[in-house]
């Protein structure tokens, strides 16, 4: 795993000293079905977007808490990143953006039918965000509107 | 705070009852946040699922976090990536 000492010292200490936000999800859902007859959606906050979506807005204060939308159709070389993070070496992900999106790989599992099917969108955030208020009360929730909309069965998640 | 940006967010879908299984780069900020599901890997940031290119390693550890998904336990559920 990543170390605390991994980050600059700024950011270490920042990190000792914040107060970090527990997740509100009691009681939990569970999985209905195997996961051959799952339909799963895919979320990363590496900051990726496609090269005609707007790309996420570094200099908001707290973070910028939007998503995009990204089409189960693409072509994960097309995927660019804008991220704040200078934690998050970028490297491996233009390399290969399934290091933090790994669409490819799902549709592999989808093919040989140990998932069922991929929703045909999936959603992106910067997971750079110290003031993640408007995260929580908005933007997360009309995301989990959308895959609730799509009928979504498991969401997997990938921070950077 | 990727990592507690990804445990709210499976939180709040959690919460909309879709379940959720989230990979942590950071065990001390997951321990923290408490997302339903976490599978704790052992890269650095911006690696989450390993290596670039390494398909047989991003399918060990995607297999690794959907069997959270099919577990009976009692959740949270934050469990360690161990390469095969």
């Amino acid at each position: 795993m990543a170390r605390l000492e991994d980050l600059k010292l700024t950011h270490r200490l920042f990190v000792a000293a914040y107060p970090f936000r527990t997740s509100d999800w009691a009681p939990g859902a569970r999985l209905e079905k195997p996961l051959s007859q799952s339909k799963f959606a895919l979320i990363s906050s590496a900051g990726l977007h496609l090269p005609d979506q707007p790309p996420f807005d570094l200099e908001i204060r707290g973070g910028d808490v939007s998503f995009r939308e990204l089409p189960n159709t693409l072509d994960v070389r097309e995927l660019r990143i804008s991220q704040r993070s200078s934690d998050f070496d970028q490297t491996g992900a233009r390399e290969d953006s399934n290091l933090v999106f790994p669409l490819d790989r799902f549709r592999e599992l989808a093919e040989r039918g140990e998932i069922s099917t991929l929703n045909h969108r999936h959603f992106s955030f910067m997971g750079s965000i110290t003031a993640p208020g408007s995260l929580v009360s908005d933007s997360a929730p009309q995301v989990a509107e959308m895959l609730r909309e799509d009928r979504v069965d498991a969401v997997f998640l990938v921070p950077a | 705070m990727c990592n507690q940006s990804v445990g709210l967010i499976a939180g709040v879908i959690e919460k909309a009852g879709i379940p959720t299984v989230s990979l942590s780069l950071l065990l001390m900020v997951t321990k923290k946040v408490r997302p339903p599901r976490s599978l704790s890997v052992p890269f650095p940031f911006g690696y989450p699922l390993g290596k670039p290119h390494d398909a047989k390693l991003q399918h060990q550890i995607i297999r690794a976090a959907l069997n959270l998904l099919e577990s009976p336990d009692e959740l949270p559920i934050l469990q360690d990536f161990v390469t095969a």
